[in-house]
């Protein structure tokens, strides 16, 4: 293989503009489908864009115990994972930022993300938001190595190592291997984006909360952003786990993208299917489960091609 | 030519040391020489260092000397000069650093001396790294020691360094007796004891196997691989800040390059080594920042991770031997890369949290996580400073300890597509580890930055920044990894001669691995350029969005308490609690609780401590042991001049009768 950095080609920046635009929309399908399970009516589809519009326009209030910190952190993480979509391709489309070995600087993109998330909740002086902030950091302990063992996996099956060869549809995975990484994926997905079974994005009690508690006093336009990167980075990694299972890969652009876009809606309604029979884990719990997807991950690794026993 | 330059500069630094050291108490006099030799000397070294590296020649020099063992031998090639650069800019650095560091000592203390032991530190570490000849090396590293010795034990009335200074002293000599066999060895089958000898020697397996292992723990006492490691969170916290920048910054990375020196003279690595290698590396590296969550003081958390990083250039080094032993040359190269840029890296952005440390530690005098807070506000340029090395030390993108942790991470990914199981699991076992050790170091800095420097100060302690001289150093070192953060694709040539000069790779690979590292880390460009417009548009928005709205200034809501006090927020070690209780196996903390039982609770109190694991269960009892066995040996001592005499007299009779018994 050769290591190569893309040409930056125009239709290749369709991919962040898709994330962009569809992104707050799917976080309503989720909403609709736990309101459907719930007997209610639920919010509209468009919630989320309303509620960052709304926010956009409202002033903020800051605390006198906050330093620059409060709000530059989630600005920088915002435009983190806005670097981190331009380096996802969505489907044959493929992404802006290509080059061999770009999917570590996704995940350490999304750590740089989550490092000042964590020194923005602790900057509040807070002890809710240091609460947060302590367990979210335990957390990413253990996801991390999960995340990078099934990322190394598909990367070893295809010996292939950027991004946008591994996940634009030219080749296919192992079959079981793959199966196993993309439960392991998904499970991680709901660690990471704060969603049942490890965190409860509707609860406001302090007791339950993980992502939630470490944005109790952020307001206006950080907030805005805030939620616009959380809605980011559930799509990418909504987006991996499709691309790593689904195995049918049509060569017309505008096929493989409706199939994208319709696989990444039924996952998400998979994940609202999820929040509503489950309840939220004891704090005791999550560690077990995080480690069972690492447990996934490692047979997903040893069933996959050329392992040399 | 070069030579001639280093050992002129190296001379001139011992000199100006002298100086310093004979001005004893007069201050000013005592500093402007010292920090002269210091700067002066380190300067004209990193000059010539640098010519040697971008001219890729190498150069030798003998001077004859009149000691029995041994001769003056100095060479220097790419590896040498390599480590020479950190070593120079880093002692520049902080001399410019102790000048007013050492102000509030004035009059107290004898800073002449200090300066003395600082130059004869650098200049022997200079000699240890362009020494040509076993025995000049172990001279140059034994002065290494010592001369650090006396600068740990600066403040002695202090009991608790005094002991940081005697377990420094005697784990560096318990490392040095092994290195001393291992040059005895290979000395005796090499015929001299010339660096040139040793590389064109060829000893069967079974002794490279020993000499390895001796290398490793000789070398790897003074790098800091556990357990070997015990020293160094006593040492490094005890010193005055701008030397612990020195020690941990500089002197544990001479423990690597005489590793990374050992592989050319011990011959084809077997694949065992690079195993062994690698296991230390992943011990030490999760060992190491495990143990930093565990503590309270802001330095000896930062020794620990000093550990942590020696463990992950070990990973580094353990990949290359791997990729050296199965020939695999991307594996080789890009592990090499990785571990050497991180010995770079580590000592540019170790030494920029040492001295941030000894900022807030002379600005509050305390550093006790627990006690302090809010101090961004108070100190905005030692802030933004210390956050800098904290992104770079745990290896997030913009800042330099990303690149080095790509390169193995890139190096891992060329294990995999290996054809041996050894590779394959050596590989993704580095991968995982290094991605745990990247989430266990944010999870320690967002912790030592966050109760530093963020919310209210819990002991209402406040304090301003330093003066200049303290600020300049750090600001230095705060934009150099910057620059190889962003920018490293014009300097990757220089890493790569020294690479391919260990690894002996051809030279078609080290050119194909030129141009995928440059095609990797022009991509890692454009990400960091879009991240840092991106980061500027959405800051212009943000205020344009603000522009005429009302923005108002109150209390933490904190769910609608309003009334937050500063010892309601989390503590370091509160937030540092799921982790460490989830590693309880490593990290056997003791707890104290004092609960107060009446009815109208006054006062509780809760202290917390994570003792050293192989301090405690391994090394306080085989020492103890030991002096057990020995005490029975006692009566030898028995205190009369007779008995004393006696003992000469049997010795010589019996060293007589030996020795010309054998003759005859």
């Amino acid at each position: 293989m050769e290591i190569r950095m893309d040409k930056i080609t125009l239709i290749s920046f369709i991919a962040p503009f898709m994330a962009l635009v569809f992104s707050p929309l799917l976080f309503g399908i989720i909403n609709r489908t736990k309101a459907i399970f719930g007997g209610r009516k639920g919010q509209p589809l468009l919630q989320m864009y309303y509620d960052i519009f709304k926010l956009m326009r409202k002033g903020a209030v800051y605390s006198t115990t906050t330093t620059w910190i409060f709000w530059a952190g989630p600005l920088t993480g915002f435009a983190a994972l806005i670097v981190a979509v331009c380096i996802m391709p969505f489907g044959r489309i493929g992404a802006p930022l290509s080059f061999t070995g770009d999917i570590l600087l996704l995940m350490y993109l999304l750590g740089l993300a989550r490092f000042l998330a964590i020194i923005a909740a602790l900057d509040t002086g807070s002890a809710f938001e240091g609460m947060g902030a302590s367990r979210e950091a335990f957390f990413a302990v253990l996801t991390e190595p999960v995340l990078l063992l099934g990322i190394f996996t598909v990367a070893k099956d295809t010996h292939l190592f950027s991004c946008m060869q591994l996940f634009n549809g030219a080749v296919t995975f192992n079959t079981i291997s793959a199966l196993l990484v993309a439960i392991s994926v998904c499970i991680i997905l709901l660690a990471e984006n704060a969603r049942i079974p490890f965190d409860d994005p509707n609860t406001h009690l302090e007791l339950t909360m993980i992502h939630e508690v470490m944005i109790l006093d952020h307001s206006g336009p950080d907030f805005a952003f805030i939620q616009y990167a959380a809605a980011l980075k559930l799509w990418l990694f909504a987006l991996l786990a499709v691309r790593i299972v689904v195995p049918y890969h049509p060569e017309s652009y505008l096929v493989d993208g409706i199939v994208t876009l319709g696989c990444l809606v039924f996952l998400y309604i998979g994940v609202g299917i999820v929040e509503s029979v489950m309840a939220r884990l004891q704090l005791i719990r999550i560690p077990q489960l995080i480690l069972g997807a690492f447990a996934l991950a490692v047979l997903g690794f040893l069933f996959g091609n050329s392992i040399a026993l | 030519m070069m030579i001639q330059a280093l050992l002129c500069a190296v001379c001139f630094m011992i000199i100006c040391g002298i100086g310093a050291g004979i001005s004893g108490k007069h201050y000013s006099r005592a500093s402007a020489i010292g920090v002269l030799g210091a700067v002066g000397g380190s300067g004209l070294g990193l000059v010539f260092a640098c010519f040697t590296l971008m001219t890729n020649k190498e150069y030798a020099l003998e001077v004859p000397w009149d000691l029995p063992a041994g001769s003056f031998n100095l060479t220097i090639d790419s590896l040498s000069a390599f480590f020479l650069i950190p070593l120079f800019i880093v002692s520049l650095l902080s001399a410019i650093y102790g000048i007013e560091y050492l102000e509030e000592y004035r009059g107290k203390k004898n800073c002449g001396i200090s300066w003395l032991f600082y130059n004869i530190l650098v200049a022997s570490m200079t000699l240890v790294v362009i020494a040509g000849n076993a025995i000049l090396f172990l001279l140059a590293w034994e002065t290494m020691s010592l001369a650090s010795y006396f600068l740990v034990i600066f403040n002695k009335e202090n009991d608790d360094v005094n002991y940081a200074g005697w377990l420094y002293l005697i784990a560096t000599h318990i490392g040095t007796a092994f290195l001393i066999v291992y040059f005895l060895i290979l000395g005796h089958y090499a015929g001299s004891f010339n660096f040139i000898d040793f590389v064109n020697w060829h000893g069967t397996s079974y002794l490279a196997g020993i000499l390895f292992i001796l290398a490793v723990i000789g070398f790897g006492t003074k790098a800091g691989f556990i357990p070997f490691h015990i020293w160094l969170p006593y040492a490094h916290p005890a010193a005055p800040s701008h030397v612990s920048a020195v020690l941990s910054g500089v002197m544990i990375k001479m423990g690597i390059y005489g590793l990374v020196r050992s592989l050319q003279f011990i011959g084809m690595p077997q694949a065992w080594w690079g195993g062994l290698l690698i296991a230390i590396g992943i011990v030490s590296g999760i060992g190491g920042v495990l143990f930093a969550l565990g503590q309270h003081d802001l330095k000896r958390l930062l020794a620990y991770h000093s550990v942590e990083n020696i463990g992950i250039i070990t990973c580094g080094l353990g990949l290359g031997i791997l990729g050296i032993r199965f020939e695999l040359p991307y594996l080789a190269l890009f592990g090499f890369c990785g571990g050497l840029l991180h010995v770079v890296n580590h000592a540019l952005f170790k030494s920029l949290l040492f001295l941030g440390a000894g900022a807030i530690g002379q600005a509050t005098h305390t550093l006790s996580l627990d006690s302090l807070g809010g101090l961004l506000k108070k100190m905005p340029v030692t802030g933004m400073i210390f956050l800098t090395g904290s992104i770079a030390i745990c290896g997030l993108p913009l800042f330099n300890g990303f690149i080095s942790e790509l390169f193995i991470y890139v190096g891992t990914f060329w294990g995999l597509q290996g054809t041996t199981g050894t590779t394959q699991f050596a590989s993704i076992a580095v991968a995982c580890s290094l991605a745990i050790i990247g989430a266990l170091a944010t999870a320690c800095f967002t912790k030592a930055f966050g109760t530093v420097f963020l919310g209210e100060p819990r002991q209402g302690i406040t304090g301003k920044d330093p003066g200049l001289l303290m600020r300049i150093p750090m600001i230095i070192l705060a934009v150099l990894c910057f620059v190889i953060g962003g920018f490293f694709v014009w300097l990757i040539k220089f890493l790569l001669l020294p690479v391919s000069k260990v690894t002996g790779m051809p030279q078609t690979a080290s050119i194909a691995v030129f141009n995928d590292a440059s095609a990797l880390l022009y991509g890692v460009l454009w990400g960091i350029l879009l991240l840092i417009s991106l980061i500027a548009l959405l800051v212009l928005t943000r205020r344009m969005l603000l522009q005429r709205k009302i923005i108002r200034k109150a209390c933490t809501w904190d769910c609608g308490y309003a009334a937050p006090g500063a010892s309601m927020q989390y503590t370091a070690s509160s937030f540092a609690q799921p982790i460490v209780d989830f590693f309880s196996l490593v990290l056997r903390g003791k707890k104290e609780i004092h609960l107060s039982k009446e009815y109208f609770p006054k006062q509780w109190s809760f202290h917390g401590i994570v003792p050293d694991l192989f301090l405690e269960y391994f090394y306080i009892p085989l020492f103890q042991s030991v002096e057990r066995f020995l005490s029975r040996f006692r009566w030898l001592q028995s205190g009369s001049v007779q008995m004393y005499i006696l003992y000469i007299a049997v010795a010589l009779v019996v060293l007589i009768v030996w020795k010309f018994a054998w003759i005859k």
